[in-house]
């Protein structure tokens, strides 16, 4: 995650930030200590996992969903809300 | 109504923030910008989300998005909305620009009340969303006007002698509402639904609207991280916070809480408050439930429902 | 072609902004600048321009509401004195910051306590710091021009700074004078629409005023005080297309008797004209005195400053604000600076406070301020280094 630290003279000025959603580039998925396992046959697809995920780790699927690894923080939200209670969370083992 | 399936599955507001894990306020935004209808300004004050968001060289806006300082979101909503006016009627721009301000419940019910007072009576085409997480969370959990009576924060602290915060929460709304505002409502992110129809609705209103949005705090409420919803539902469901909106004057209660769960439910789920549950603070627990009730009934009353 | 009015110093300010095409005005009424936001406000609610006038609850929200405006690639400008500058001090860095190219009118008063309506130049003195470019006027007229010229020196993509026109309150706010103007038509000329490059266009979405942690600030700050170097020369440009546009001449700073004046005063604002005055007299008396006038006091035009000393032995600073606790109060401590810099600290120095709180300065006080500069080049003695003009001990 290190990037090219610019100068003052090739910087844009004013602090601006060009490029929309750069925050992309820092994954967040080593802040987990637990990760969201989805048994995606049991998964109704019911997405509210999905819109109360804070940091848009649950990717839509067309029959299920999954979880994007890299940004996932493994808050357990997910897991808490699923109505059919299809979503673990399991210790993270690195 | 909103149907998940129907909502877009681009996210204006990406992943790679740094809010803390479970945070609310990151469910929130996400919720906004899945409510937006077209081109898109977000102002936000100094705060959580500000500060987590714009890590420079990251962002995490795909809309343009300005950051000026904690007290002034409105006033530079104002300044936005007012230029778009002025490029528009001088041909000079061609679009009609939906300007967000975002500010936590600091940057609103204290040091930015004045700021937001002034947008509101001047009428500026805007949507304020507060979220409100009830202290200063960003600087590490200070009291603010929208802390709760009881609650426990690093200056308003579990003393032996004062038992966290003596003072009552701020009537955000009902300041807003005062000032004649079309639309002004209550929400919580659990009840998403509900949440992103306002959003939608405070941006179809022309004037100003204002959105006041419950915003759980795994860190600074002292939760389990997983529980942030749950804490937001509790929070709705023991009538703690009142779902409603006032549009064009008129109040009407938008979740109905007929049976609702006791207020200790939500309390003893959060360590802000778990110095409240020694015996000799019963009677400030007792004095936040009857804030709950007169809360409710006021409200409930303004709404035309029997509580 | 010119027309000519009689106009206060509020009133020429109002009247230059009418004529620089303004998408966005926000202010808040002040002593003794209110007469510029009223007629401002009259201006657009005649429909005399084609403005938004975002009448705020406070100069804190007027500079937001410009900085947030100018963001969208508007022009703006904005008006305030004293204890408004000082509240919306935290927005005047943002707008340098964020890079936003703002014109303000300052009538300059006194700060509090105790509680003073009146000139001096403690307001803008406390915010010279905060990356903005300040002119100062020494007469309507100056103001009318300056204002004009600010907007088009703001909008330079090479600058892209704000700039505060500041008018001694009063002296100059409420003064009539012989102003003449130009027509609008010369003006828009003269002054073409804004041309930003970047702004928050939804359809560009941009990031303004991310967080900057210790890895990236000081490169944002490093840009600014490359910015305020760059304007040196914008603004000579700015000045002399204003000046075939008008023959009206401007520069950095104006000098009188300077070519073989043996003392001089420097002083900004309207007490400049005082003194060229009292200088002129002196001269006619045989005396070699001299005035210098730094239109521009940031970026400080010290090159300029040192090439007008030339041979001069000994100069007397005005200050029309006390810089508390320090060696030498604002304008001084700069003129030292620069003297030193350039090798030249031979050259005499002393500084003199002058009306605070609005206290008259005369002729009779200059001219003794003169003759004391004289005594020390004649002598190579510095009486008093620091001295309070018109104070009763």
């Amino acid at each position: 995650m290190s990037e090219i630290k610019l100068g003052w003279k090739s910087l844009p000025i004013g602090g601006v930030l060009l490029e929309p959603g750069s925050a992309m580039r820092y994954k967040t998925g080593d802040w987990r200590a637990f990760k969201p396992i989805i048994d995606q046959k049991r998964c109704i697809n019911c997405l509210l996992c999905w819109i109360y995920c804070p940091d848009s780790a649950i990717i839509r699927l067309e029959k299920f969903v999954d979880v994007n690894y890299e940004y996932c923080k493994g808050c357990g939200v997910c897991a808490n809300e699923c109505p059919v209670k299809c979503i673990t969370m399991v210790e993270e083992k690195r | 109504m909103v149907r998940l399936n129907e909502l877009p599955v681009e996210e204006l507001f990406t992943s790679g923030h740094r809010l803390c894990a479970g945070c609310g306020a990151g469910t929130i935004m996400r919720m906004t910008l899945k409510a937006t209808r077209g081109p898109t300004v977000v102002v936000n004050a100094t705060g959580c989300v500000e500060v987590a968001s714009t890590i420079y060289p990251y962002t995490s806006w795909k809309v343009s998005w300005v950051h000026v300082a904690f007290e002034n979101a409105a006033a530079v909503a104002s300044g936005i909305e007012s230029a778009y006016k002025a490029l528009r009627r001088k041909g000079l721009w061609d679009k009609h620009v939906d300007v967000i301000a975002i500010a936590g419940d600091g940057g609103t019910f204290d040091i930015g009340i004045q700021a937001l007072s002034g947008a509101l009576e001047r009428g500026h085409d805007f949507l304020y969303i507060c979220y409100d997480n009830e202290a200063y969370m960003n600087t590490g959990i200070q009291r603010s006007g929208a802390t709760p009576h009881g609650a426990a924060t690093t200056t308003s602290p579990a003393g032996r002698k004062v038992p966290g915060k003596p003072e009552f929460k701020k009537d955000l709304i009902g300041i807003c509402a005062a000032h004649g505002i079309e639309y002004a409502a209550t929400a919580s992110p659990a009840y998403w639904n509900d949440y992103i129809t306002k959003v939608r609705k405070g941006l179809e209103v022309e004037g100003p609207a204002v959105i006041h949005v419950f915003s759980p705090c795994p860190l600074g409420m002292r939760f389990d991280s997983s529980k942030s919803m749950e804490v937001a539902r509790l929070a709705v469901q023991t009538r703690y916070w009142p779902v409603y909106e006032v549009e064009k004057g008129k109040y009407k209660l938008n979740i109905k809480v007929p049976q609702p769960k006791p207020l200790i439910d939500f309390l003893k789920m959060q360590g802000r408050f778990s110095h409240l549950f020694q015996p000799e603070f019963q009677h400030e627990i007792e004095a936040l439930q009857r804030w709950v009730d007169e809360n409710w009934s006021r409200i409930a009353s303004l709404c035309g429902e029997t509580a | 072609m010119a027309k000519v009015i009689g106009l206060t110093g509020n009133e020429a300010i109002a009247y230059a902004v009418k004529q620089c095409d303004v998408d966005v005005i926000a202010a808040y009424p002040i002593t003794p600048q209110t007469i510029m936001v009223e007629l401002l406000s009259e201006y657009v609610y005649n429909g005399e321009i084609n403005a938004e006038f975002i009448c705020v609850e406070s100069e804190h929200s007027a500079m937001s509401a410009c900085v947030g405006a100018s963001l969208t690639g508007a022009r703006v400008f904005t008006a305030t004195a004293s204890q408004g500058l000082a509240l919306m001090h935290e927005m005047l860095y943002i707008a340098s910051g964020l890079r936003c190219p703002i014109v303000m009118g300052v009538a300059n008063r006194a700060l509090s306590a105790p509680l003073n309506i009146h000139g001096d130049h403690s307001d803008m003195m406390g915010s010279r710091d905060c990356g903005w470019m300040q002119v100062y006027a020494e007469n309507a007229q100056e103001a009318y021009d300056w204002i004009i010229q600010s907007f088009k020196i703001a909008e330079d993509l090479r600058v892209l700074l704000p700039i505060s026109v500041n008018i001694d309150g009063f002296i100059l706010s409420h003064s009539m004078e012989r102003v003449e103007v130009l027509e609008d038509e010369d003006v828009s000329r003269f002054l073409p629409p804004r041309k930003p490059v970047i702004t928050i266009d939804p359809a560009k979405p941009i990031t303004v005023g991310a967080l900057c942690l210790p890895d990236y600030y000081f490169e944002m700050k490093r840009q600014q005080v490359h910015a305020l170097n760059e304007s040196y020369n914008v603004i000579r440009e700015v000045n002399k297309d204003f000046e075939s546009f008008t023959g009206r001449r401007y520069d950095l700073l104006e000098t009188y008797g300077m070519s073989d004046a043996e003392a001089a005063i420097i002083s900004l604002g309207s007490t400049a004209g005082t003194a060229k005055a009292v200088a002129r007299d002196l001269r006619s008396e045989g005396k070699k005195v001299g005035v210098i006038k730094p239109w521009v006091y940031r970026p400080f035009p010290e090159e300029d400053l040192i090439k007008a000393v030339g041979d001069a032995e000994t100069l007397a600073v005005l200050d029309r604000a006390c810089s508390f606790g320090a060696p030498f109060n604002a304008l001084c401590s700069d003129v030292v600076a620069a003297l030193y810099r350039y090798g030249k600290s031979s050259v005499k120095v002393f500084n003199c406070v002058y009306g605070l709180g609005g206290r008259d300065i005369t002729p009779t006080d200059i001219r003794a301020i003169f003759n004391e500069a004289l005594e020390a080049a004649k002598t190579g003695i510095v009486k008093e280094q620091l001295k309070f003009i018109g104070v009763r001990e």
